[in-house]
């Protein structure tokens, strides 16, 4: 086994994702056999290799800092499934 | 021949010399839309109203004489682009009740030229998946058999132009998601190489693989619609800042002195006998056409799968925590804490697949396993991508099968992710070395399904891939085919 289901309700509370009894079940078998796929990789020696993060060799990318037209409130707000005023509203965090 | 016959080239011609009308043939698409979509399921969202007054707005234009490429032309759109005013699924309970506040670029790129937009199309939820079947609003069928998948993730984008719905459509591809789509559909899909197309308001999946891509009846179509869309956009930082060739013109038909690599590790075992026979048959065209075929070596080939479903199961655990429940999207009312809100919410928002992808990816980030998994990733894809530097030093293009196999049944894979996965051995590898490549039709299986041939081009060099493409389509009837499905 590569991965224990205990290992994967912990990943789903670090992915934030409420997984019930029978999707910790299928998971653990489906990862364990994907995991098991990717070990492949380890067979390459990459020693040395500068990992490639992004395709395109490019440089950071600068804009001036300028005032520009965005979303008003309204349009913002506009998906919101609950808001106040020119905020979104969620149940109460702190006690 | 019918309105449903016309590329868009033809039906520009058709436009401006006023014998058409562009209300006339969007009420013609809208209304094969209403008596097909019922048995393809391509679209989850078709514009009846706002599409007729696009079209009115462009008859306008003509009449005017204020003609752009595309005015006036049906275009329908994967449901992953933002477009304001209309509801942008990404095919996800999550996103069910989402109404854009914006267009993406892509989008805003064609409005400009006034193409009309007829409707957002089916697709697997957040681009993951190969065959369409991991939509919330149900699974595409292929025209030319609905028992079969369209492909995916562009299912809906091919299906409806091999079903004559649109025109032309726009798709995305992460790591095949345009291409194997139209191979299985039989019509013209491209992917641009990275950077070439603003990913500005696309829904992200993974974001140093996404491109946006035209799906069209055949080369020319391709290129036209590339055309509108390519280049820099300062709102995706990404784009890259090169200029953009006129892509038309470049379609000569002239390969003298083009050198074709068929790279060995595309041609090994599983590799279907009908696509292996098609393939070598359009090599053969192209030595006929005066291309010089050359074997050729991409050594790290079949590392490109895994390392793939490291990378992009992790940028997609990363894009997809956006999907809290706070600002858009499905909310769980009835969670007591807030931790519990964001849990249920995607608990009940996301589908299988896409939770699947967020537990590897997550896992693939987390402590302890970073560098065993991500890093490593990261440092193959380097060698991917070194391969196809290496071997554009000897070819212009190289020639290979988009899809190990023709379409598959519906059901076929959906037990077993990983042979879901492996059906885009082909497509993979380009996206990670992030150059561009292109699927046109070149055969059909013995069973009458529909082949697709893939060529891959240098960097930033569409134009040279889209005249090789050209070639083959003026030397070959293959493009011409369409599925007996409600003709």
């Amino acid at each position: 086994m590569r991965i224990t289901r205990a290992e994967v309700e912990h990943v789903g509370r670090l992915a934030r994702l409420a997984l019930s009894d029978e999707e910790l079940d299928s998971l653990t078998g489906e990862m364990d056999a994907i995991l098991d796929y990717v070990e492949q990789l380890k067979a390459l020696d990459t020693e040395g290799i500068v990992p490639t993060a992004h395709a395109v060799p490019m440089e950071n990318a600068f804009r001036p800092d300028e005032v520009r037209p965005s979303f008003t409130p309204e349009q913002a707000l506009s998906n919101a499934p609950d808001a106040i005023e020119s905020a979104f509203r969620v149940r109460r965090v702190i006690e | 021949m019918t309105i449903f016959d016309l590329t868009l080239a033809e039906l520009r011609a058709k436009l401006d010399n006023l014998e058409l009308s562009a209300v006339e043939v969007t009420n013609a698409y809208l209304d094969r839309i209403a008596t097909t979509n019922p048995d393809l399921n391509s679209f989850i969202t078709v514009c009846d109203e706002t599409a007729i007054a696009e079209a009115q707005a462009a008859d306008q234009a003509i009449a005017a004489g204020e003609v752009a490429p595309l005015t006036g032309l049906p275009i329908a759109v994967k449901d992953i682009f933002n477009t304001a005013g209309l509801r942008t699924t990404c095919a996800s309970r999550i996103l069910e009740n989402y109404v854009s506040p914006y267009d993406a670029t892509a989008i805003s790129r064609i409005k400009v030229q006034k193409a009309v937009i007829i409707g957002k199309l089916n697709m697997d939820e957040f681009a993951m998946g190969s065959s369409n079947e991991n939509s919330a609003f149900g699974a595409v069928r292929n025209p030319w058999d609905l028992e079969h998948v369209p492909g995916g993730s562009s299912g809906g984008s091919a299906a409806s132009i091999a079903a004559h719905q649109a025109a032309a459509a726009l798709g995305t591809d992460t790591g095949g998601s345009v291409r194997q789509p139209a191979a299985h559909c039989s019509v013209v899909g491209l992917k641009p190489t990275y950077g070439r197309v603003s990913r500005y308001g696309v829904v992200a999946y993974a974001s140093s693989l996404d491109q946006v891509g035209p799906v069209t009846r055949d080369v020319r179509d391709s290129a036209l619609l590339l055309q509108a869309i390519a280049g820099y956009d300062s709102a995706d930082s990404t784009s890259v800042e090169t200029p953009v060739p006129d892509y038309q013109a470049n379609l000569t038909g002239d390969l003298k002195g083009m050198r074709i690599g068929l790279p060995k590790e595309y041609f090994i075992e599983g590799l279907d006998e009908d696509v292996r026979k098609a393939v070598a048959d359009a090599a053969a065209t192209y030595r006929d056409l005066g291309a010089e075929i050359i074997e050729v070596s991409l050594p790290h080939t079949a590392y490109a799968v895994a390392c793939y479903y490291l990378i992009a199961t992790a940028e997609a655990s990363s894009n997809l925590a956006r999907y809290d429940g706070v600002r858009y999207g499905l909310r769980d009312e009835n969670a007591e804490k807030l931790i519990d809100m964001y849990m249920q919410s995607r608990a009940a928002g996301f589908g299988t697949e896409v939770k699947r992808r967020i537990m590897l990816g997550t896992y693939a980030l987390s402590s302890g396993y970073y560098d065993a998994y991500y890093i490593k990733a990261q440092k193959v894809r380097t060698l991917i991508r070194q391969d196809f530097l290496d071997v554009f030093e000897k070819v212009d293009t190289l020639l290979t099968p988009v899809a190990p196999t023709p379409a598959f049944a519906l059901g076929e894979k959906t037990d077993d992710p990983l042979q879901m996965y492996l059906s885009d051995i082909y497509t993979i590898p380009v996206n990670l070395a992030g150059t561009c490549a292109m699927s046109l039709p070149c055969g059909f299986s013995e069973k009458g399904l529909p082949i697709g041939l893939q060529l891959i081009g240098k960097p930033f060099d569409e134009a040279t891939m889209l005249r090789t493409a050209h070639a083959f389509e003026q030397a070959t009837e293959w493009h011409k085919r369409t599925p007996n499905f409600k003709v």
